[in-house]
């Protein structure tokens, strides 16, 4: 990500006020949180007693981390009003599966994490491996934030890197070790609402400028960037996002329900809830701001696109810088503060999430069940703070590694990305098919995650991922995106058809050892909180899913007709 | 379903503060700053926000968002156990 290009900006004594202010709150956030811990479930788990609100902001705020922000930003200017998909097609299905289909066996079994309901349903194998991968994935992730933080703080306010890198490394480390994932949620929720006051302006002033909506439409010049569904045939292709196959398979079947279903980072805040329907409502209420989001990422990124001179271009600023150039532009002092501490604190919930959901799975799934079984609880919550302090000084260290090479953080982050989409394939056959043997989940995994690496390395040399279908020898031209979206199909479907043959040579599990692990086995009395009597008709979990997936085709239509 | 909660979190945990009156607390007190900032805002930070009085209608905003949550906690206010919205 290269910043530079947009200026530092013209911060005042009132903007360093207003963040200081918040960062005062949230190291009170962190204190007051500690005094509420007394056992580990209350660290890691918040003692499961949060309300369905808190949990599903908290939900949607721990995803909306400024590589996020930035990320749809860039994506709205590079591949135009396309970019709704990431929203519409991908997250809001996979949301609402989550909360109706998936949540009663993660919140039922009264499991700690991901990888331990791998473990009920699998083996030790299965959940080691995951274990692991989704440990080290969590951490170098968090350095990857941390690095993109370090280098927005040392573009926008000047602060050297080694600096900037440290104090918020410093602050993350204070309200996570002291206020565990209480200490994160309750920051997410407060930063969810910091972030709509620092974007929302941007918005307004941006759309004034360009004369509305209208307006904004009428001044892009490449008319493609205005195609959604348009021109997506497979096989001769010129949506900005590649072909219909890809984005619905691809981006909206496999990469958002692995994302969302299986990455432990989200699924913890909703384990996270006083109860089975408001664990179910975390998602579902997540949703409906995440159908809204596309107006605060992709239309300032479009408004950049036509405001801004060569924005992209030789000599302008990058895409990414879409939000940071805006806010030069636009905010004058004030507001221009808000929206500062909105970005920095979207940059370490982001790096909260990957630190609370990292130190929970290196405690209960890598180090009590294999290297220090039988202690105290005291114990454990020691150890989920100590790995806290020692994952965060990794991150630093893999920061600093990756400020020595300006764009690997692309890549790591779309390597990762692959990490979730053999596993929703094994998540998706455990689940609705009870002969799924334990080997066949490992062996399932270990192919798919095999496959998206390879996948990720092989689609540079394949002709149907450029544009036109010339394959350039400089990979510069290739369309990023779509072969992610191909490589999350490929892992998928490796992944089912090793599953599926070693299932066919190994024994499966008896009935009795998978109750309440599989769909339709359930067990004696692990899922009787779903029966728990309603109380209000607006807490239906069918209604809420139902809601967004409407709203989210109506809107889906609409701008069809963008063009 | 008050008789049969009181025991169960007591003697486990000390029960976390309300969130509302830290996000009211917060947005009360960026709000009071914004409203000021907008009241005195010059021609020239006029100008650069296209002409809006972007200082003062988000500190309105602000304002209305504490006053909500301040509201809520205030009418719905946390009891043990809890099994509504509150928080």
């Amino acid at each position: 990500m290269n910043v530079s290009a947009a200026g530092t900006l013209d911060v005042n004594g009132l903007d360093y006020t207003i963040l200081a202010i918040y960062f005062a709150v949230v190291v009170a956030i962190g204190l007051l949180a500690r005094r509420a811990i007394a056992t580990s479930e209350d660290f890691f788990l918040s003692g499961r007693s949060l309300p369905a609100w808190v949990t599903g902001l908290a939900f949607i705020s721990a995803n909306l981390g400024a590589l996020e922000i930035l990320g749809n930003a860039a994506n709205g200017a590079q591949y135009g009003f396309a970019a709704v998909h990431f929203y519409w097609v991908g997250a809001i299905p996979a949301m609402v599966f989550l909360g109706l289909f998936m949540m009663p066996f993660y919140y039922g079994n009264k499991v700690h994490s991901v990888p331990e309901y791998l473990r009920r349903r699998f083996n030790a194998p299965t959940h080691f491996f995951n274990a692991l991968t989704f440990a080290v994935a969590q951490v170098l992730i968090a350095g990857v934030n941390l690095y993109a933080l370090a280098l927005v703080v040392k573009s926008l306010l000047g602060w050297p890197l080694w600096l900037a890198i440290i104090v918020s490394a410093g602050l993350v480390l204070v309200y996570i070790t002291l206020g565990g994932l209480s200490g994160a949620i309750y920051t997410e929720v407060l930063q969810f609402f910091v972030i709509l006051a620092g974007l929302i302006p941007i918005v307004v002033i941006g759309l004034h400028q360009v004369g509305g909506f209208g307006g904004l439409v009428d001044r892009v010049h490449d008319r493609t960037l205005l195609d959604t569904w348009q021109q997506s045939g497979v096989g001769h292709w010129k949506n900005p996002l590649g072909d219909w196959l890809g984005l619905v398979l691809g981006e909206g079947f496999v990469l958002s329900f692995g994302y969302w279903t299986t990455n432990f980072a989200e699924v913890q805040r909703a384990l996270s809830a006083k109860d089975m329907s408001a664990a179910r409502r975390t998602p579902l209420i997540g949703a409906f701001p995440k159908i809204f989001f596309p107006l605060l990422t992709i239309v300032p990124g479009m408004i950049a696109l036509v405001t801004i001179p060569h924005f992209g271009g030789e000599g302008g600023p990058d895409y990414n810088d879409a939000i940071p150039a805006l806010m030069g532009r636009l905010l004058p002092n004030g507001v221009l503060g808000i929206a500062l501490t909105g970005l920095l604190a979207a940059f370490m919930a982001g790096m909260a999430a990957n630190a609370s959901g990292f130190n929970t799975v290196f405690t209960y799934d890598i180090w009590k069940p294999y290297v220090a079984r039988d202690r105290s609880d005291r114990y454990y919550l020691n150890v989920g703070r100590i790995a806290t302090v020692v994952g965060i000084l990794i991150s630093v260290g893999t920061a600093f590694i990756a400020s020595g090479y300006g764009n690997i953080m692309n890549y790591i982050q779309l390597l990762f990305s692959f990490f979730n989409s053999p596993l929703f394939a094994t998540f998706v056959l455990g689940l609705f098919w009870k002969r799924t043997t334990p080997w066949a989940g490992f062996w399932g995994l270990v192919a798919g995650t095999a496959a998206a690496a390879a996948m990720h390395f092989a689609a540079f040399h394949i002709g149907y991922f450029y544009p036109g279908g010339h394959l350039d020898p400089t990979h510069a031209t290739i369309n990023a995106q779509m072969a992610n979206f191909y490589g999350a199909i490929v892992a998928f479907v490796v992944d089912v058809v090793v599953t599926v043959a070693v299932t066919a040579v190994t024994r499966p599990k008896p009935d009795r050892e998978l109750a309440g692990l599989v769909w339709r086995l359930p067990s004696e009395g692990g899922l009787v909180e779903a029966r728990e009597p309603r109380r209000h008709w607006w807490e239906s979990e069918p209604l809420l899913g139902s809601g967004a997936l409407g709203i989210a085709l109506v809107l889906s239509i609409v701008v069809l007709f963008v063009k | 379903m008050s008789e049969q909660s009181g025991t169960g979190s007591a003697n486990r945990s000390r029960r976390l503060f309300d969130l509302r009156y830290l996000i009211s607390g917060l947005f009360l007190v960026y709000g009071a700053i914004e409203v000021v900032t907008g009241l005195l805002d010059s021609a020239a930070e006029l100008a650069k926000a296209d002409g809006i009085r972007i200082n003062l209608w988000l500190g309105i905003a602000m304002l209305v968002l504490g006053l909500v949550f301040l509201l809520w906690a205030r009418l719905r206010p946390l009891r043990p156990a809890d099994h509504d919205d509150g928080g």
